[in-house]
């Protein structure tokens, strides 16, 4: 029974004890040493979160780079595009052109010649008239003097006479 | 063959005759020249008024404790030498006009009735009906205490101080080894039980009392001056720390703690009228269990290492010594492991009640 019976001495003294000890140690020893420990932790987290921050921008930089590279071959991609487009526009244009142009040139070629061909039938039938006329005249004159000189003259004007 | 025969039965005599000594020990005891196992138990789990070293030629040394009485006439101190390493009423000390008495370790008012050259009286049932002065003497298991107390304070504080001298905290030294201790109570302890947004007012506390006691269970594994008191397999030194437990869970406990013991929500009213008184006992149960956990445990170990070390005086045979050595050593072994468990344990179900009871539910 002695055992098991709490003597107030010891109850007495380690109620002292264990108050005097909790505050010694609660001051001197836990405060410093769960200070340093709580502190090391933090910086052990706030270099880890820094770590993982900076993959993570370089994840993000990496993802721009290659925004930008694709964005930079789709648009050369268009531009390439877009230059083929002008060119064959520009042939196109051109070829266009160019057949206007010389469709143009015939067809005032064409005009020119015909102008040119009117105008020669023009004088032709007028040089037609006046040889006639000369004809005419020098026949009549000679005529009047000689009839068989009369028609050796027309020989003579109609071989010189050049139908054209 | 025949000697072979001889011997077992010899040894089989020994049992029977070992046997008796331990189912009488009282008749044992009567004859003072009998080594008396129970006696050498109990007065070594006991405490006591006088640190005793050992014996040379039947003389006890031992290293004299202050006594100190509140008596009728105020403070009395005296050294417990005065006594003589008298444990038997016999030798009375006189201060102040009052004389005094220690029998089986406590101290008495001397009745001048005695007989046998003793100082006490008792009744038929052998209770001493002797009046006692409040004894607030420092002890084997005070001093003891103290001891522990001063070691405590001189690692620690030089744990703490050497992060100081560290440059990016990391700890140096003494710290290497206190720290993790430091942090399996963290998060071993505090942490899962407590939660993290209350756990650090509660880790001075938690820390104490896990060292306090650790170091006091080692001190009694140890088997020489000044160690080797059982201190904490004091049912004093339990009571003290379990009640610190139940004072702290009962201070600190919400109201969610209380309506869980006395209106325990979510269930038909029967049942709630039928668990309020067993959550009701539970509230005392639990510190009383942890009283007798770690005042068991320990004062289970000290008791089976001189069992088996009286086991040579049992068989008075030094042929056992080296089986009896074996197996206290193995024990030992046994018990340093014990000893840390149990510190955990105490500890750990300390942190336990605190977190139920200011564990905030979801419901």
């Amino acid at each position: 029974m002695d055992l098991v019976t709490p003597d107030i001495g010891l109850i007495f003294w380690t109620t002292i004890s264990f108050a005097i000890l909790y505050f010694i140690l609660a001051k001197f020893a836990w405060k410093p040493i769960l200070g340093a420990v709580t502190e090391r932790e933090k910086s052990i987290t706030d270099a880890l979160s820094a770590a993982e921050k900076a993959k993570e921008e370089m994840a993000n930089l990496k993802a721009d780079n290659e925004k930008i590279l694709s964005e930079a071959k789709l648009q050369r991609e268009s531009l390439l595009k877009e230059a083929r487009e002008i060119k064959s526009k520009i042939i196109a244009d051109a070829e266009i052109e160019a057949t206007e142009k010389a469709n143009k040139l015939v067809k005032s070629a064409r005009t020119a010649i015909e102008n040119e061909k009117s105008a020669a039938m023009k004088e032709l039938k007028n040089t037609v008239v006046d040889l006639s006329l000369d004809i005419a005249e020098k026949l009549l004159s000679k005529e009047l003097d000689d009839k068989s000189k009369q028609a050796e003259n027309i020989q003579n004007i109609l071989d010189k006479t050049k139908l054209n | 063959m025949l000697l072979r025969f001889s011997r077992i039965c010899t040894s089989l005599l020994l049992l029977l005759f070992s046997a008796n000594i331990l189912a009488n020990p009282i008749e044992a005891s009567d004859n003072s020249k009998e080594f008396d196992v129970n006696e050498m138990i109990m007065h070594h789990i006991k405490d006591s008024h006088e640190f005793h070293i050992m014996d040379i030629n039947g003389h006890a040394v031992s290293f004299p404790l202050p006594i100190i009485l509140w008596t009728e006439n105020g403070l009395v101190t005296f050294l417990s030498s005065e006594f003589d390493h008298d444990d038997s009423g016999k030798v009375i000390v006189k201060k102040k006009k009052q004389a005094f008495v220690k029998y089986h370790e406590k101290i008495y008012y001397a009745e001048q009735t005695g007989y046998l050259g003793k100082y006490v009286i008792y009744d038929d049932n052998g209770f001493v009906l002797n009046k006692k002065p409040l004894d607030l003497s420092i002890t084997k298991m005070v001093f003891s205490m103290f001891i522990s107390m001063v070691l405590l304070v001189l690692i620690f504080v030089a744990t703490a101080r050497t992060y100081s001298q560290s440059r990016n905290g990391e700890p140096t030294g003494l710290g290497k080894f206190t720290e993790p201790l430091v942090l399996f109570i963290k998060d071993e302890v505090a942490l899962p039980m407590i939660g993290e947004k209350n756990y650090q007012k509660y880790m001075p506390f938690l820390l104490t009392l896990f060292f306090f006691i650790w170091i006091n269970n080692v001190m009694g594994l140890i088997p020489f001056f000044p160690f080797s008191a059982n201190l904490s397999g004091n049912i004093a030194f339990t009571f003290v720390l379990a009640v610190i437990t139940f004072i702290i869970t009962t201070l600190v406990a919400n109201k969610d703690y209380w309506k869980h013991i006395f209106w325990m929500p979510g269930l038909p009213v029967p049942m709630k009228l039928f668990l309020a008184p067993i959550e009701f006992l539970g509230i005392f149960i639990k510190p009383i269990s942890l009283m007798i956990r770690l005042f068991a445990n320990i004062s289970a170990g000290h008791i089976i290492i001189l069992s088996l070390i009286s086991l040579i005086f049992i068989f008075k045979s030094i042929l056992l010594a080296p089986v009896s050595l074996f197996f206290s050593v193995f024990i030992s072994l046994i018990e340093v492991l014990v000893v840390a468990i149990q510190a955990y344990i105490f500890t750990i179900l300390s942190a336990m009640y605190i977190g139920s009871a200011i564990e905030e539910h979801e419901h």
